[in-house]
C-alpha cells in the first residue's frame, strides 16, 4: 500500500467547466486532491479525463469555475502562470522530450533556466534522477536513441528536477510498447511509495489496484463515481462504470 | 577583353560593395525576421497584429518601391541616410518579411509537444521560444532560408539604380564605355555575383548537414 495522504488539500477543483467549441467536454467538476494522495482518473475515451488532467496546469483554459493549488488559484498567463507550472510535474504520453538536447540536457533545462540552478548543481541532480529511473547510463544520448519506455522514465526524471508539489500524469503508458509498460509503471509506483502527489490518467488498471488511495470515473465530461480502489473495482455504484470495467476486465 | 582587364579595379570596388550591402542586409534581415517571426508566434495580439501588418506591406511591395521610399521619402520626414546605409535598409527590411515567413513554417513545423513541455516546467514564452522552438525550428529552415538570402544578394543589384557603384551598376557603365567588349563585361557581372552566391550554397549545404536533426 502506498503512504496515506494528509487529508490536507493541495489541489481543489471547483465547478469546472470547459466547452471545445459547442462541445462540453467538462461539466460542473468539482475535485479535491490532498498532499501525498494518489488519484487515478479513468473513463472511456472522450470523457475528459485527459482535459482534466491538462486543466491542473492550464495547458487547457477553463470557462468557468476555479482551480487552486496549494490555496493560489491558477493565474491565466504569464509569469504569474509560469512560476506556478513551475511546481506542478507534468508527464506526456507522447513524452514530448526536447528532441535537439541531450537526455542529461533536457533534465536540467528547467532546473537552471526556471529556477536558476548552477549548471552543476542541475547536473548533480540530473544525473541522481536518471540513476533513479534507470537511464543514467543513456546521458549523453538523444532522445530518439531511446526506447519508449526509457524515454517516458526520462521524461518523469525532467519532470521530478523541478521537485514538484504534485505530478500529472496524462497517460504515461498509452503509447509504449507492451514491454515497456511496467519498466515505466514501475518508477510511478516508487513514487507513489515516496509520498509524491499524483494525478494519473491511465487505463492501467493493475496500477490503479497497486498504487491509488483513490479512483476516480469520468464519463461525458462528468466525475460519476469516486471511491477507494477496491470499492471502485469490487463493487462500483454507477451502471456506466459497471459497464466500463465490464468491458476492460472481461479478457 | 583588355577593356574588361583594364577596369578590374572597379570590378573589385563594385564587388566589395555588393559583398558589404549582402552581409550587411543580410544580418539585418536574418535578426529582424526571426523578431518578427516570434511576433506572428506570440501570444500577445498587438505583436502578432503589428507583425502580420509588417510581413504584408513589405511582402508586397516591390523592392524598388522599399528603395525609393528610404532614399527618397524618408529624407521628407528629415531623416537623411547615407546612399549605402539606405541600401542595407532598404534590402534588409524587404527580405525580413520573407526571412519571417520561412522561420515561421519553421516554427510550425515543431511537434506542438515540444513547446507544450517547456511551457509545462515552467519557461516563459520567450524562454520556450528560444530554448525550445527556434533551434529546432533553424534545422528545418535552412533551405527555404538559403533561398531567401541567395535571392537577397541578386536583389542589392536594385542598388544600381540609387547611384551605389555595385557590380550591376558596371554593366550599363562599361558597356556604355566600350560596348565591344560587352560579353567579357556581363561575364564578369555573373562571375562577380557567383563568387558570392556559389559559396553561400555550399556553406548552406554544410550547414543543413550539420544541424540534421534525428528523430
Amino acid at each position: 500500500m502506498t503512504s496515506a495522504p494528509t487529508g490536507e488539500p493541495l489541489v481543489r477543483l471547483t465547478g469546472v467547466n470547459k466547452w471545445f467549441g459547442d462541445l462540453h467536454v467538462l461539466q460542473d467538476v468539482d475535485l479535491t486532491i490532498d498532499r501525498g494522495e494518489v488519484v487515478v482518473v479513468i473513463g472511456p475515451s472522450g470523457s475528459g479525463k485527459s482535459t482534466l488532467c491538462r486543466t491542473i496546469n492550464r495547458l487547457e483554459s477553463i470557462e468557468r469555475g476555479e482551480i487552486t493549488i496549494d490555496g493560489t488559484p491558477l493565474p491565466a498567463e504569464g509569469k504569474e502562470l509560469a512560476a506556478l507550472r513551475s511546481d506542478v510535474g507534468m508527464v506526456f504520453q507522447s513524452f514530448n522530450l526536447f528532441a535537439h538536447k541531450t537526455i542529461l540536457e533536457n533534465v536540467m533545462l528547467g532546473p537552471v533556466k526556471v529556477r536558476g540552478k548552477s549548471k552543476a548543481e542541475a547536473e548533480k541532480r540530473a544525473r541522481e534522477l536518471l540513476d533513479r529511473v534507470g537511464v543514467g547510463h543513456q546521458a549523453d544520448k538523444v532522445p530518439a536513441q531511446l526506447s519508449g519506455g526509457q524515454q517516458q522514465r526520462v521524461a518523469i526524471a525532467r519532470a521530478l528536477a523541478m521537485d514538484p508539489k504534485v505530478m500529472l500524469f496524462d497517460e504515461p503508458t498509452s503509447a509504449l510498447d507492451p514491454e515497456m509498460i511496467n519498466e515505466v509503471l514501475e518508477v510511478m509506483v516508487g513514487l507513489a511509495k515516496d509520498g509524491m502527489t499524483m494525478v494519473v490518467v491511465t487505463h492501467e488498471m493493475g496500477f490503479a489496484r497497486r498504487a491509488a488511495n483513490r479512483v476516480v470515473f469520468m464519463d461525458g465530461g462528468r466525475i460519476v463515481e469516486s471511491s477507494d480502489p477496491e470499492t471502485f473495482f469490487t463493487s462500483p455504484t454507477s451502471d456506466r462504470a459497471k459497464d466500463f470495467l465490464s468491458k476492460i476486465l472481461n479478457h | 577583353m583588355q577593356f574588361f582587364l583594364d577596369n578590374i579595379d572597379l570590378f573589385r570596388d563594385a564587388f566589395l560593395n555588393t559583398l558589404g550591402l549582402t552581409l550587411f542586409a543580410g544580418v539585418l534581415a536574418l535578426v529582424l525576421g526571426t523578431v518578427l517571426a516570434g511576433m506572428r508566434v506570440s501570444p500577445i495580439a498587438p505583436l502578432r497584429g503589428l507583425a502580420t501588418v509588417y510581413v504584408e506591406i513589405f511582402r508586397n511591395t516591390p523592392l524598388t518601391v522599399v528603395f525609393f521610399f528610404v532614399i527618397f521619402g524618408l529624407p521628407q520626414i528629415d531623416t537623411v541616410v547615407p546612399f549605402f546605409t539606405g541600401a542595407v535598409i532598404a534590402v534588409g527590411t524587404y527580405t525580413a518579411a520573407f526571412v519571417a515567413e520561412a522561420i515561421r513554417s519553421g516554427i510550425n513545423s515543431v511537434a506542438p509537444g515540444q513547446a507544450e513541455a517547456a511551457r509545462a516546467l515552467g519557461l516563459t514564452f520567450s524562454q520556450t521560444l528560444t530554448t525550445v522552438v527556434l533551434p529546432q525550428a533553424f534545422r528545418t529552415v535552412v533551405p527555404p532560408l538559403g533561398s531567401v538570402l541567395i535571392a537577397m544578394a541578386k536583389n542589392t543589384s536594385i542598388a544600381a539604380g540609387f547611384s551605389i557603384s555595385e557590380v550591376s551598376s558596371l554593366l550599363a557603365r562599361l558597356s556604355n564605355a566600350d560596348p565591344n567588349d560587352l560579353l567579357f563585361i556581363l561575364l564578369g557581372v555573373v562571375l562577380a555575383y557567383m563568387i558570392i552566391t556559389v559559396p553561400a550554397a555550399i556553406a548552406l549545404n554544410r550547414i543543413e548537414h550539420r544541424v540534421a536533426i534525428l528523430r
